[in-house]
């Protein structure tokens, strides 16, 4: 059996587990020799964990048959969860040897028993859109090892489309989870603000944090967001909303179902291919008996230029408690002051150097009002866009990238075009909706995530409406490279 | 635009240490961007309500119950300098 697993879904091996078809050690060796076969060419991790991997395993092996239905599935976990004893690096030099004192809550469903294969690799503290901003070297796209795997969640994605483990767990700021699922191919969840708790989640933006699933298909995503949703009383921000089955109606189809193509999401900026991609998508869930229309949001096109305030802002306060005193990196130095800046600017690259520059910026005294507030009055623009639309339909549909993996080194001197990857994506974090991309098909021989939207907790409509996408799409999984 | 001086007097604000070609580079790079965020300006929100909290969660508290938190030693653990049972600073300046 062992060899074939390779090719099953999480959802697939985990009920092979718990018949006891495959033993959990069966399937972290296979993990684990898949790690050893590509890692050397897609460097999706920082630190790989093969025995933690089996003995934890054992564990479920050994366990007394209460078992969880994700029970033993191999995972990646993004380096920005805490890891009880694991070193957690963010993807930065400032926390190179950072053993954390306590695990993540969304990694406690788990409990000891979480068959972790290693550390993703991501852009330093999830800022960037091509896991190039990391200190321990870029990951490549295993479609094309020459390209991006997208960012900032690249590691995660590159991990689950080269089959090293069955899953992984991203985190997703202002597209950190959809756009490198797009990008490598696979299904990647960003569940409504708060679903999910964020405590031992090493802080970006706080108002728009959120953990997510990356998975093969739609239903491993479903199998997954069951696993990690929840209310969290050490995250005063999680939402106390009761957790729903999120298998029970994946197969109910799309039929009466309002699907809103968003407009201005469509048009300038997005790539021919990946725009036909998706109205070949709608067009088939139309197809399905989806009543398809378009709809317009206004303020989207201040999506990007708002968030690139408010999620910096937040920046400069969250990443003010990296200064050599309590944990990470310290540049000895003569006075208290002098280590800070010494610390910080030897342990930072450079893109969180300039978010942290830009975030002091539109926080300092005599530009609040004009930057940070006026931020936060295009939320409530955003915010209300939306609102109309789910008036009149109930997912909304738009690329997740502009375009398809992009070549490595060719947008890292230019921020604003990095930048603008997460076009699709900001306007949904900024409201805290929940999105998933899906793909949809290829273009240039890549694949082309198609976004879907919807309201605050409705994730059981969100992948019921993704899982026909699924069965409409000109696309099936497929181990690479 | 955002002048050389301004970028060490922000740096400083963030205690960040910045190279000169650092300086140089960033009052280059954070002009472009800022005049990029620029555009939200042109809306008139004067009566638009800010959001912080995209749920508008408000003031969650829990019970106020003492608890066992990490022992002083775990805590202290990852610190870079745990000079007699504390965090170890340099002489503050």
């Amino acid at each position: 059996m062992a060899g074939d697993i390779l090719g099953l879904t999480a959802y697939e091996l985990a009920r092979e587990i718990a018949a006891g078809n495959v033993s959990a050690r069966e399937a972290a060796e296979v993990a684990n020799a898949r790690v050893e076969e590509v890692e050397g060419e897609v460097n999706a991790f920082v630190t790989t964990t093969p025995e933690i991997a089996l003995d934890r395993a054992a564990r479920v092996d050994e366990g007394d048959g209460a078992k969880k239905p994700w029970d033993g599935v191999p995972m990646a976990v993004k380096d920005v969860l805490s890891t009880r004893g694991v070193r957690t690096t963010c993807g930065s030099k400032i926390l190179e040897g950072f053993e954390p004192l306590y695990d993540a809550s969304a990694l406690l469903n788990y409990g000891e028993d979480l068959v972790m294969v290693g550390k993703a690799n991501m852009d330093e503290f999830a800022m960037g859109s091509s896991t190039e901003n990391s200190a321990y070297g870029v990951t490549r796209n295993p479609w094309d090892l020459g390209r991006v795997p997208g960012g900032s969640s690249g590691g995660s994605a590159a991990a689950v489309a080269a089959g090293e483990g069955w899953w992984a767990l991203g985190t997703d700021t202002g597209g950190s989870v959809r756009q490198p699922a797009a990008l490598c191919g696979i299904v990647g969840l960003k569940p409504t603000y708060g679903r999910v708790s964020r405590y031992g989640l090493i802080a970006f933006a706080s108002s728009l944090d959120q953990i997510g699933p990356m998975t093969r298909d739609v239903r491993d995503s479903a199998l997954l967001l069951q696993a990690i949703a929840g209310h969290d009383p050490k995250d005063s921000t999680s939402a106390n909303v009761e957790v729903p089955d999120y298998l029970s109606e994946l197969e109910g189809g799309v039929s009466g179902l309002r699907v809103g193509v968003v407009t201005e999401l469509m048009g300038e900026g997005i790539d021919p291919g990946v725009r036909e991609v998706v109205e070949r998508t709608v067009k088939g869930l139309e197809g399905a008996g989806a009543e398809v229309g378009e709809v317009s949001l206004p303020h989207s096109r201040y999506g990007l230029p708002a968030y690139y305030i408010v999620a910096p802002a937040e920046v400069s306060s969250n990443l003010a408690r990296f200064d050599g005193v309590r944990y990470g990196l310290r540049v000895p130095a003569g006075g208290v002051h002098e280590m800070y800046r010494q610390t910080r600017e030897e342990g930072f690259g450079d893109e969180v150097k300039r978010r942290i520059m830009l975030g002091t910026y539109a926080l300092s005294s005599g530009y609040y009002d004009a930057y940070y507030a006026q931020a936060q009055k295009v939320r409530t623009k955003i915010i209300e866009d939306f609102r109309a639309a789910f008036s009149r339909y109930d997912v909304l549909v738009s690329p997740t990238s502009p375009s398809v993996a992009f070549e490595i080194g060719s947008k890292t001197g230019d921020p604003l075009a990095m930048y603008a990857q997460d076009i699709c994506a900001v306007p949904v974090s900024l409201a805290g909706l929940p999105a998933i991309s899906v793909p949809g098909g290829l273009s240039e021989g890549l694949p082309v995530g198609v976004q879907l939207i919807s309201d605050h907790f409705t994730e059981p409509m969100l992948l019921r409406a993704a899982r026909a996408v699924e069965e409409v799409a000109d696309f099936d999984f497929a181990l690479k490279p | 635009m955002i002048s050389e001086e301004q970028v060490r007097n922000v740096a400083n604000l963030a205690r960040l240490g910045l190279t000169d070609a650092e300086v140089e580079k960033m009052s280059g790079q954070l002009g472009a961007i800022l005049d990029s965020i620029e555009q939200i300006q042109e809306l008139d929100l004067a009566n638009v309500p800010p959001t912080s909290n995209p749920l508008n969660l408000t003031n969650v508290v829990r019970p106020d119950e003492p608890h066992r938190e990490l022992p002083r030693e775990e805590a202290l653990r990852p610190a870079p300098d745990d000079a007699d049972g504390l965090f170890g600073v340099p002489r503050i300046d």
